[in-house]
């Protein structure tokens, strides 16, 4: 991290600091979203090849940000908060995701090969409509849409990481409030409700959580398709057990190394600036394939 | 025979409508009579023509072309956008762009082809590869081998600031087809007729290689035959309007529900229910929100995923 703040700065410190010092909180902020709510995703489900971004869910976001565009318009939304919308748009997420799980999970398809097929072509089918509605906005108000959706690591509004950060704190109070049952919910629906927990309670209250990490993640710096994967399991494998004490931090400290890493040494040391998306998004094919060819998947 | 001719003759129809919609107005009525002025017509040859052929070459294609994959990896969930066809194609055409940026457009589509060709046959080694062969596993490992691919073109167009040309193709659009851009599509129609005349050996090739050699067929052979017409088609699609996704999974599933596999006697219903259905999602981008258009593959995009979301949600039927 202190690489990152240092290495190659130019001018003025006081400007380095600010500007690097957003860009490292808003890394931070994903790396913790996207580790958390992956690994979580992977406890309720009991699967390590599903994580929230291949069931379409950070494309789904991304069609509720259009479909509000598309229905209010911009001119009203320039008129509010952003923040106050961000609040918004995340509630909408929860509620959404809620449903989509529901469906998916409730009606005794166990077939997991099926579920992330479905998770995959839902995502393509949000995208797609996201596009169709893209296409059919005004063009002032599609610049508007673009402004929100495309914030990358480069540009991001300090307003917004505030509101983040004030989410992600709620969140993580929560999640701790709730650590002890995540162990118990790994071991599956049965065995946990045997040994008295509420599950079904339980796992919506853990979605509820990973839609609001998600639309986080999502909002900093859009759709990022494999990186909770491949670190989700590499937490797995480094840790000696699969205790959520374990698992949880290493996850996320796995995910700071590898974004503020690789984001440090692409700019730095090859002069890239997104291309770390597109390198994590190669790899983590790779890892999937290798994933489904092991037969690892249960 | 007699339905085939009904069915010609609906598509004719909607290619007619295809001729007469867009944003100058050109009236059919006018063109009979002979009022009609010199820009009418020139538009007429131009762009309406050349794009209601485009279509028709490149929806029929296509959706043979997913028939013939589907036959080949004996899997009913595969077509050219899942399988890595289509992303292989793209990244031979960014290979061109980088190196010899000025070939004429059939050598364009020689590159691209021998690409998609490559990508595909990846995917079949895959494929033969994998232990256990879950009939969803194939167009998982397929969606994931085309979104690596993806990764590698896009890494490559973003290094040569390339990613604008990329972008426009990587969306299946008619609206730029004009005379002389889209003539590499009649290759891929004369392969649809290839693929016609060897029709009875895919209907064979489709039931394995063990039940192929044991009829006296050279399975391997086959097997080459049904990778090229696939890739040459691909890659001419691809290089004329860009992708053009999930025709080659809706059609022939539909086709097969209502008339079962032999091909002989549905691959001309697949081509024709191809270029209809090409054709409508054409007209609707054309007038959803005119003067606007909205690019076919978005279109397709929405009813294709769908349909996807139908087949996999369906009780799981005998699925091969």
């Amino acid at each position: 991290m202190v690489s990152f703040m240092t290495i190659g700065a130019k001018g003025s410190w006081s400007f380095v600091f600010s500007f690097r010092g957003t860009r490292l909180a808003s890394m931070l902020i994903v790396a913790y979203a996207i580790a958390v709510s992956t690994v979580l995703f992977q406890t309720i489900t009991g699967n390590r090849i599903l994580t929230p971004a291949l069931m379409g869910f950070d494309a789904l976001y991304i069609l509720l940000q259009t479909a509000i565009v598309f229905l209010f318009g911009a001119s009203t939304l320039t008129g509010l908060d952003p923040r106050l919308m961000f609040v918004v748009e995340v509630g909408l997420m929860v509620a959404f995701s809620l449903a989509l799980y529901r469906f998916l999970f409730s009606s005794g398809r166990h077939n997991v090969h099926l579920v992330v097929l479905i998770g995959i072509v839902l995502g393509g089918l949000f995208r797609s409509l996201s596009g169709f509605l893209q296409r059919i906005i005004n063009p002032d108000d599609f610049v508007v849409l673009q402004d929100r959706l495309f914030a990358s690591f480069n540009v991001t509004d300090l307003t917004l990481v505030g509101v983040c950060v004030i989410l992600i704190a709620l969140v993580t109070f929560a999640i701790w409030r709730m650590f002890h049952t995540f162990d118990v919910v790994m071991l599956g629906r049965d065995t946990a409700i045997s040994l008295g927990l509420d599950h079904k309670a339980v796992t919506m209250k853990i979605l509820v959580a990973i839609s609001v990490l998600v639309s986080i993640s999502t909002a900093l710096v859009g759709p990022v398709t494999f990186f909770g994967l491949l670190v989700a399991n590499l937490a797995y494998v480094l840790m000696p057990a699969a205790k959520h004490r374990f698992t949880l931090p290493a996850a996320v400290l796995v995910a700071i190394i590898c974004l503020v890493g690789g984001q440090t040494v692409l700019e730095r040391v090859f002069a890239f600036d997104t291309a770390l998306s597109i390198i994590i998004e190669f790899a983590g094919g790779l890892f999937f394939i290798l994933f489904l060819l092991k037969g690892r998947v249960r | 025979m007699k339905y085939l001719i009904s069915a010609s003759l609906l598509i004719i129809c909607l290619a007619a409508v295809s001729l007469f919609v867009g944003v100058s107005d050109v009236s059919l009525a006018r063109i009979i009579d002979g009022t009609a002025d010199q820009r009418q017509i020139m538009v007429l040859a131009v762009s309406r023509i050349p794009r209601t052929i485009a279509l028709l070459l490149a929806g029929s294609g296509m959706a043979i072309a997913g028939t013939i994959l589907q036959m080949l990896a004996r899997n009913r969930f595969v077509e050219p956008s899942t399988t890595g066809t289509v992303e292989s194609a793209g990244l031979g055409m960014l290979v061109v762009l980088l190196v010899a940026p000025d070939l004429p457009v059939m050598a364009k589509m020689l590159v691209a082809a021998v690409f998609a060709l490559a990508g595909t046959g990846l995917f079949l080694a895959v494929l033969r590869a994998m232990p256990l062969r879950s009939i969803l596993m194939v167009p998982l490992v397929g969606i994931m081998l085309g979104g690596m691919i993806s990764a590698v073109t896009t890494f490559f167009a973003y290094r040569f600031d390339l990613l604008q040309s990329m972008g426009a193709w990587a969306n299946g659009d008619f609206s730029a087809v004009l005379r002389g851009r889209y003539e590499t599509l009649w290759v891929a129609f004369a392969l649809t007729i290839a693929a016609y005349i060897a029709a009875d050996r895919f209907t064979v090739a489709g039931m394995g290689e063990e039940f192929s050699t044991n009829l006296g067929l050279n399975y391997q052979r086959i097997m080459a035959i049904g990778l090229v017409i696939v890739s040459m088609v691909t890659a001419s699609v691809v290089v004329t309007a860009g992708v053009v996704p999930f025709l080659g999974l809706i059609v022939p599933n539909l086709v097969s529900m209502a008339m079962g596999d032999n091909l002989r006697r549905s691959l001309p219903w697949i081509g024709l229910c191809g270029a209809g259905l090409i054709l409508v999602c054409d007209i609707i981008g054309r007038t959803i929100n005119a003067p606007f258009e909205i690019p076919v593959g978005t279109v397709l995009g929405v009813i294709g995923s769908l349909f996807f979301l139908y087949l996999l949600l369906r009780r799981p039927s005998r699925v091969a």
